[in-house]
């Protein structure tokens, strides 16, 4: 993407290309087309259905895509991209509902290891992650509510973790983990990688299936140190932050696909002698998702900005994007089943699989009142920097 | 990537930058003149030096400038407060409008004065009976020789008495469907017969007029487009409306309310401290924020000669509405004493009481909604009892 824009810091530049480029827009085209065939909503069924955790055909032919390797440095392994492709590809992700481990290994795997990893730590994943031989993710949450530094109770002891993390994404798939931990000495929190063979898993049942997640046991685990020992939560924060951005885009895909399944059924459904999507007040409801999906959609084109040029301003348009996407995914996954009517809350019709994943996004990198506050609170950081 | 402007974009750029900071007007050149005059005064400046209207032909008062240089121009003046308000319906509506559908006499007679802003424009096409369903408009124009002699009401025009022209859509055949009995006009405002009476609003103030119109004689050469063409001329006034409406935010807008919260306390402690405060202070700044990538994602394609589509109506259908709750919600934080008219913060007070008409003027947020829905989205035309029917057998409920 190539776009400029103006700030109060930057009236030197201008915004008249806040547009993606038109090799961005090829690769959407081509990573739709792609998707349309491979990952139609049966196949989302099937993973909601029955036992696989995950679509593994499908991760099989992203991976040869390359989508697993777009911002990893061609050092690497990877194709040195940069966030406007990823941005462009989690888009696409998202309309199609995609059920694989792309959120968990790209945007929190490798983002930490990328950000906080030794070079032999990178050397050492970020190939078989790039490949899609390995996978990783990322765990903080131990109980309900929201995590603070203080909710973690998970310990390292001479480089060995013991605790137990809840709801982690694709836990049950993973190669590897990155634990969110207290640290062996003094107050703070510390990241360390843990190998699949080193700790214990149970499946969870969670509100969308089609994306698999688990409880994770660890006893004295071997764990290796990621980053700066005592600033675990500083680095997920940073991550989180980067994530935002990209869960974004997969709501502002997946709020699409829901504004296009309903604005079809109102034009083809009838009731009293004339299509609903006649009637204003399911107008007003399609509309409305419009409105919610465009100010969420032009929020992401900033965030992506902000990511890809790791600019100061990225913690609070990371926020921005988070809210207005968790907002509208899910106006328009709950009115999408409104508009449908009685056949909308069967099992039968797709409109579940919409609602489902709009509230596991939502909920996945922390709610929609925890993103208020940061947002909130990075406002408050950067007038105090100014 | 490409934050910069282009060598050309940059060299323009700083022209109109450094032509801005020698020209705008100083306090002193504006003391003693009213708005009307201090309009005037920059338009003119502007005129002469060949930086007014700078998309339109040179023969018209332009400078054939190309879409991108002039939506530099604007980011550039914009950084100023310079008076430019009175042209919008002129410059930003009846001019896009005689281009479109003007002969080349209208052009050459009318664009020039417009450009330099010797005319003022005004609009009249609301009618106390016909606002939202604006096709249904009863003030009537009959031919009479060359001339046509207009008769009945307008409302809702703003700038009505100190304007030199008006575009009008009047009705010159009632006997056919609403939409195909309209012509469209542009009357002299001092014409005999025009008589201007200002309305008051909710806020105490009057910025709009109604208009009575008895036996005005417009001649035949005042006309745009064919006899019952009108509708579609209005059309073109119309989109080129909404694509020029902004928020109308002002001094009320996310910046003012989290100032105030950290001023404002709840219980010992700041207002900004408080949970419910900060959660809808959130949501406010992703609408804020959401328009104006939304806006600049509109420039980009303005500025690539793309016309302004129907999407532009989220910016007035977004900011009216945040703009009405962030009053609102400003008033709650005062408590008690959010009633009272003369507290400090009176941008709050005003601005709740003036924030329904934005929510109504150039297009209610029902229509906003109604043309998203319609032409973004493709849904099908509400059921319209009057569709085909002669205009004067449509049922009036009178």
């Amino acid at each position: 993407m190539s776009f400029i824009f103006r700030t109060e810091s930057l009236l030197n530049t201008s915004f008249l290309n806040f547009e993606f480029s038109k090799e961005q827009e090829l690769l959407r085209e081509q990573a739709r087309a792609f998707l349309i065939q491979q990952c139609p909503t049966a196949a989302v069924r099937k993973i909601l259905e029955g036992n696989e955790p995950f679509d593994k055909d499908l991760w099989r032919k992203i991976a040869d895509l390359g989508w697993l390797a777009t911002v990893i440095p061609e050092e690497y392994g990877g194709l040195g991209l940069s966030y406007y492709e990823l941005a462009v590809i989690a888009e696409e992700l998202g309309r199609a509902l995609a059920p694989i481990p792309f959120s968990s290994s790209v945007y929190l795997a490798t983002e930490l290891l990328l950000r906080n990893g030794t070079p032999e730590q990178r050397r050492e994943w970020l190939p078989k992650i790039a490949t899609g031989e390995v996978i990783g993710t990322l765990a903080v949450a131990e109980d309900i509510g929201r995590p603070t530094p203080q909710t973690i109770h998970t310990v390292a002891r001479n480089g060995s973790i013991s605790g137990r993390k809840i709801a982690v994404p694709d836990g049950d798939v993973v190669d590897f983990v990155i634990v969110l931990v207290r640290c062996e000495h003094g107050n703070g929190t510390s990241l360390y990688l843990v190998e699949s063979n080193d700790f214990s898993h149970e499946v969870v049942a969670t509100i969308d299936p089609s994306r698999s997640h688990a409880n994770l046991e660890f006893k004295d685990s071997c764990g290796e140190l990621i980053g700066a020992d005592g600033f675990g939560w500083e680095m997920v924060n940073d991550v989180f932050d980067r994530a935002a951005v990209l869960f974004a885009w997969e709501q502002v895909g997946g709020t699409q696909s829901t504004l296009d399944q309903a604005t079809d059924y109102a034009k083809s459904r009838y009731a009293f002698g004339r299509p609903i999507g006649s009637f204003q007040a399911i107008k007003y409801k399609l509309a409305n998702m419009y409105v919610k999906h465009t100010l969420a959609r032009s929020n992401c084109y900033y965030g992506t900005w902000t990511l890809a040029g790791d600019h100061a301003d990225l913690r609070l348009a990371a926020a921005t994007c988070r809210v207005s996407a968790i907002q509208a995914f899910h106006y328009a996954s709950k009115e999408n089943i409104q508009t449908h009517g009685g056949m909308g809350f069967t099992w039968e019709f797709d409109c579940q699989l919409y609602y489902r994943r709009a509230k596991l996004l939502a909920l996945n990198l922390g709610s929609e009142h925890w993103w208020q506050d940061r947002l909130i609170t990075a406002h408050e950081q950067r007038n105090q920097a100014a | 990537m490409d934050f910069n402007d282009t060598e050309a974009e940059a060299s323009f750029r700083k022209e109109a930058r450094n032509w801005l900071h020698d020209n705008v007007p100083s306090k002193a050149d504006l003391a003693g003149l009213d708005e009307v005059q201090q309009s005037k005064l920059w338009q003119r400046r502007k005129f002469d030096a060949g930086w007014a209207c700078i998309s339109w032909a040179t023969e018209h008062g332009g400078r054939g400038a190309s879409p991108i240089e002039q939506v530099i121009w604007q980011q550039e003046e914009s950084k100023y407060d310079v008076p430019i308000g009175i042209f919008d319906i002129g410059i930003g509506m009846a001019a896009p409008t005689l281009m479109h559908w003007g002969t080349d006499s209208q052009k050459r007679k009318y664009l020039p004065p417009l450009a330099s802003g010797e005319h003022i424009w005004c609009q009249l096409f609301s009618e106390p009976i016909a606002g939202s369903d604006l096709a249904g408009i009863r003030s009537r124009a009959i031919k009479a020789g060359d001339d046509w002699v207009l008769n009945g009401q307008k409302i809702w025009t703003s700038g009505a008495h100190y304007s030199d022209f008006g575009i009008i859509v009047v009705r010159t055949d009632p006997t056919v469907p609403k939409h195909e009995g309209l012509t469209y006009f542009f009357v002299d405002m001092k014409s005999p017969g025009i008589e201007v009476r200002p309305i008051k609003q909710i806020s105490g103030s009057s910025n709009f007029n109604e208009v009575f119109l008895q036996n005005v004689e417009v001649p035949d050469v005042n006309r745009l487009g064919a006899v019952g063409q009108g509708w579609k001329v209005s059309i073109t006034t119309l989109m080129n409306e909404r694509a020029a409406l902004g928020s109308g935010g002002g001094d009320v807008g996310f910046n003012s309310l989290f100032e105030l919260a950290n001023q404002l306390t709840i219980e010992g402690r700041p207002a900004i401290d408080d949970s419910l405060v900060r959660g809808a202070l959130a949501n406010w700044y992703c609408q804020e924020s959401g328009l104006r990538y939304t806006g600049y994602r509109a420039l980009t394609a303005l500025s690539r000669g793309e016309t302004p589509g129907p999407e532009h109506s989220i910016s007035k259908l977004v900011g009216a509405s945040k703009l009405q709750d962030m009053a609102s919600f400003a008033l709650d934080l005062l408590e008690m004493a959010g009633s009272l008219a003369n507290v400090e913060c009176a941008q709050y007070f005003d601005t709740f009481l003036n924030s329904p008409g934005f929510r109504v003027a150039g297009g209610t947020d029902e229509i906003m909604l109604n043309i998203l829905a319609e032409r973004v989205l493709g849904l099908p035309q509400d059921v319209r009892v009057d569709k085909g029917i002669p205009f004067n057998e449509v049922p009036t409920g009178t």
